[in-house]
């Protein structure tokens, strides 16, 4: 018996064109958390439909428990006892969470179904590793976080012995990553393997005993976790040194751009507001940072910003003209640009061209649409093509790809291409980092301080308590659909800041 | 009162059986707007066994007549399985030409075949008199049971049974909400849909011969089967794509078809000053009206209309 898993030996893949995979070493040590750390486009995705069978490799070897073991298909990995949680929870809705957990798996009796068994197990399985589920609520009425419980019990419900968590954190609010980080803990303690895709270095560095790293479709190495720190491995992953410190003078506050009074937006989901009685500025020069601990109030507190949603109650207004009642193109039109929470659904049309998403707010301006209401196709490559070189948009076949077969950090920055070239008055920009890598925080931070310094008002919202230290001027506190608080980043403390995100203190607005 | 009674359930039996097929098929991901064509192919099925074994015993006639349904609804809705499943082909587009082609396919069948007594006289009908007697189980009064109820409700609390009590359910419920899901714990989808598509085909056959059985004793291709296929969807939406309230949906649509056949039976009725027309028009106003309030609100699987494709995120 070997010391390893699994191991993938000098994996190479390719597909037209390209070389996702080049000789790629990955090695999972038995009961270790082994975190695999790559940007955007670094062949992490490919490497695990390689190990999950979706793709064969043109070269390499696979080991299990060191016999070579092909796999052909997500059959073949499930004999081996690979299981995987997928970014994007593969669960039916409408199913209960035991439903979902033996489904394909399903023991019967007299061809009817028989969940006696299956459901102690699951309660087992359930109690022994601390995943907390209600095995006969539906998958729609629980927490991302029990969703999340449901599909690590899905693979050990299957007896899965190597678990892959793809970028598992990305869905979860601040007390479930460390939640889920005791889970993992636990679950390697037992023996189970684990490999951890992720792209947050401080969750790296707290749950994994071993990082490999990849780049560009190689393999960069292996390091033990003890002997590194983060700024090591950030430099590994994009190949130069990141600056975690956002470097940015002191803001020059100016003219009131936004002004927000007494504003409240209705709830989709309950008779509360979603927003009750906001009122703040941000001004011409500073960025103002809504934090907050998500569900918070602050997708309606946007959604009524930008248009999306009505209001309640009060009134906005841009450069002193009253936008209460103004259509989102026109607010757009009179100087706001939305990089919005939801990139696929409010962001892009995922099967247009890259060129088609970036004039999505301007294709109706002279500059693109000739006199008879033609569009100006020429003029539309053009610019495409401009502001994909100006803010590095990396795409299969340029402006013309669909947006959909792109990376989820370069449909974020066309995104923010769009929005920031359009030469707006005000900013909104919602969780800009999320679900991109370091090397493209770095760049979004660097864009949103560089509209600042042009003058622009800029709003961010944010769960990430880095960045609401890092890069805001001012920093509002959201809790319950509420302000409660307002500081700036140098007379507040991360400790501090968390307890009036979650309710625990609150200070009127100076 | 008999008669309305038996019209009722004969024609809920049509819709139970139609809207159970659609069901199936929608369940696993595949929206069948071909059901309409699939109960003309399935009726002439039926009625060709019914023409050509005149002689067997009343029973072995019954399987018979069953069989030449399922197999031609069946053989029909492979059309719809093969365009949709394998070459992802537009559900809506294929359904709407299912239901063109399967009326004006099933008329020039049967005039190729003409059955008619005199051979000069090219007719599209095909006449089952004394075979109808066969579908008839017990008579009390005016009220005529027929084999068909009972296999309405038979094949019923079957459906119910294997949507929510087998494996086979669970998994084919899946392929409609949540493909990508199913695929990933090992579930063929493609097969699934299949089956969903098939059985689909099955149910909407035997609904076909049904509904060309329930009143009269010849039928004549040409005319289809006047909407049922698009009145049984209707049924199925507004049962929320469950068999228990499917089966109270199809009674309550069957009752207002029931009532334009026998509203001049009712003295009250045929008082009123309303033409026969609106009664005949009732079932689908109805349908416009239910549909318009509930489809809103109901939920259908999540994945219908959606053709699979695996190496798709």
């Amino acid at each position: 018996m070997g010391e390893f898993a699994i191991e993938m030996l000098h994996i190479t893949k390719r597909f037209a064109g390209i070389v996702a995979n080049d000789d790629i070493t990955l090695q999972l040590k038995k009961g270790e958390i082994h975190a695999l750390l790559g940007e955007n486009g670094a062949g992490k995705s490919t490497l695990m439909s390689v190990l999950f069978g979706l793709y064969q490799p043109e070269e390499g070897k696979i080991y299990k428990d060191g016999k070579e073991v092909e796999i052909r298909n997500p059959n073949d990995a499930n004999d081996l006892g690979i299981g995987m949680v997928h970014q994007h929870f593969k669960l039916v809705e409408c199913f209960s969470v035991l439903d979902n957990i033996i489904l394909g798996m399903e023991t019967t009796k007299g061809g009817l179904l028989k969940k006696d068994d299956a459901r102690k197990k699951v309660m087992e399985l359930s109690e022994r590793y601390h995943l907390q589920v209600e095995p006969d609520a539906l998958i729609e009425d629980i927490t991302v976080g029990m969703q999340q419980r449901t599909e690590i019990l899905k693979m050990l419900y299957r007896d899965n012995e190597i678990l892959i968590f793809d970028e598992p954190t990305a869905v979860l609010a601040v007390q479930e990553i460390a939640e889920l980080m005791q889970i993992m803990k636990g679950l390697a303690a037992e023996g189970k393997s684990i490999l951890f895709i992720s792209h947050k270095l401080n969750e790296i560095m707290e749950v994994a005993d071993r990082c490999t790293i990849l780049r560009k479709g190689k393999y960069v190495g292996t390091v033990d976790i003890k002997d590194t720190t983060p700024e090591k491995l950030s430099a590994m992953m994009v190949g130069r040194d990141v600056s975690f410190t956002v470097d940015k003078k002191p803001a020059r506050p100016g003219r009131v751009v936004l002004d927000v009074n007494h504003m409240s937006v209705a709830s989709n989901r309950h008779k509360k507001d979603a927003v009750h009685d906001v009122s703040f500025q941000v001004k011409s020069g500073e960025i103002v940072c809504v934090a907050g601990i998500d569900g918070n109030g602050q997708t309606e507190l946007i959604y009524g910003l930008s248009g999306l949603e009505p209001l309640s109650n009060g009134t906005i207004s841009l450069n002193g003209q009253d936008v209460t009642r103004e259509s989102i193109r026109q607010r757009s039109i009179l100087g706001t640009s939305h990089i919005p929470e939801d990139r696929h659904k409010h962001g892009l049309v995922l099967d247009y061209s890259l060129e088609n998403n970036i004039v999505l707010e301007r294709y109706f301006e002279p500059e693109f649409t000739d006199r008879f209401g033609l569009l100006k196709r020429k003029e539309i490559r053009e610019y495409a093509q401009r502001l994909i070189e100006e803010y590095d948009v990396r795409s299969g076949q340029g402006a013309v790809s669909v947006t959909r077969s792109m990376s989820g950090g370069n449909q974020q920055k066309a995104i923010i291409a769009r929005e920031i070239d359009k030469n707006p008055d005000f900013l909104i920009a919602v969780q800009p980092t999320r679900g991109v890598d370091v090397g493209a925080i770095e760049f979004i931070h660097k864009q949103l301080i560089a509209q600042r310094d042009a003058g622009k008002a800029v709003l961010l919202v944010s769960l990430e308590l880095d960045e609401v230290m890092d890069v805001p001027d001012r920093i509002l506190v959201m809790y319950e659909g509420e302000l409660v608080g307002e500081f700036k980043p140098d007379e507040i403390t991360v400790e501090e800041l968390g307890l009036y995100m979650t309710g625990a203190k609150r200070r009127e607005q100076a | 009162m008999a008669l309305l009674l038996q019209y009722t359930l004969i024609y809920a039996s049509v819709l139970l059986l139609v809207a159970l097929g659609g069901c199936f098929s929608e369940h696993s991901g595949v929206i069948n707007l071909g059901l309409e064509g699939i109960m003309v192919m399935g009726a002439l099925g039926g009625a060709l066994v019914m023409k050509g074994m005149a002689d067997l015993p009343a029973l072995l006639l019954i399987v018979a007549v069953v069989f030449g349904s399922v197999l031609f609804g069946v053989v029909y809705s492979l059309l719809l399985a093969v365009a949709a499943i394998h070459l992802k082909a537009d559900q809506t587009l294929v359904g709407t030409a299912m239901n063109l082609l399967g009326t004006a396919a099933a008329t020039v069948f049967v005039k190729a075949l003409n059955m008619a007594e005199d051979a000069s006289n090219v007719s599209s009908s095909i006449q089952y008199i004394e075979q109808k007697k066969a579908f008839s189980l017990l008579k009390i009064g005016n009220f005529e049971l027929s084999w068909f109820m009972v296999l309405a409700v038979v094949l019923l609390v079957i459906s119910h049974v294997v949507l929510y009590h087998t494996k086979f359910g669970l998994r084919l419920m899946a392929c409609g909400e949540h493909p990508q899901a199913a695929d990933s714990v090992g579930i063929n989808v493609y097969k699934m849909r299949y089956a969903g598509v098939l059985i689909s085909g099955m149910l909407g056959g035997i609904g076909g011969i049904v509904y060309i059985t329930a009143g009269v004793s010849e039928w004549k291709f040409e005319n289809g089967v006047a909407g049922f296929g698009f009145l049984a969807l209707a049924v199925m939406i507004f049962g929320q794509w469950k068999p228990g309230l499917i089966a109270m949906a199809a009674v309550l649509f069957g009752l207002f078809r029931a009532l334009s056949n026998v509203y001049s039976g009712f003295d009250a009725l045929a008082a009123l000053p309303i033409p026969s027309t609106l009664y005949n028009m009732f079932p689908y106003m109805i349908s416009l009206l239910v549909l318009a309030v509930f489809s809103g609100n109901s939920r259908a699987p999540k994945a219908e209309g959606i053709p699979y494709d695996k190496g798709k995120r």
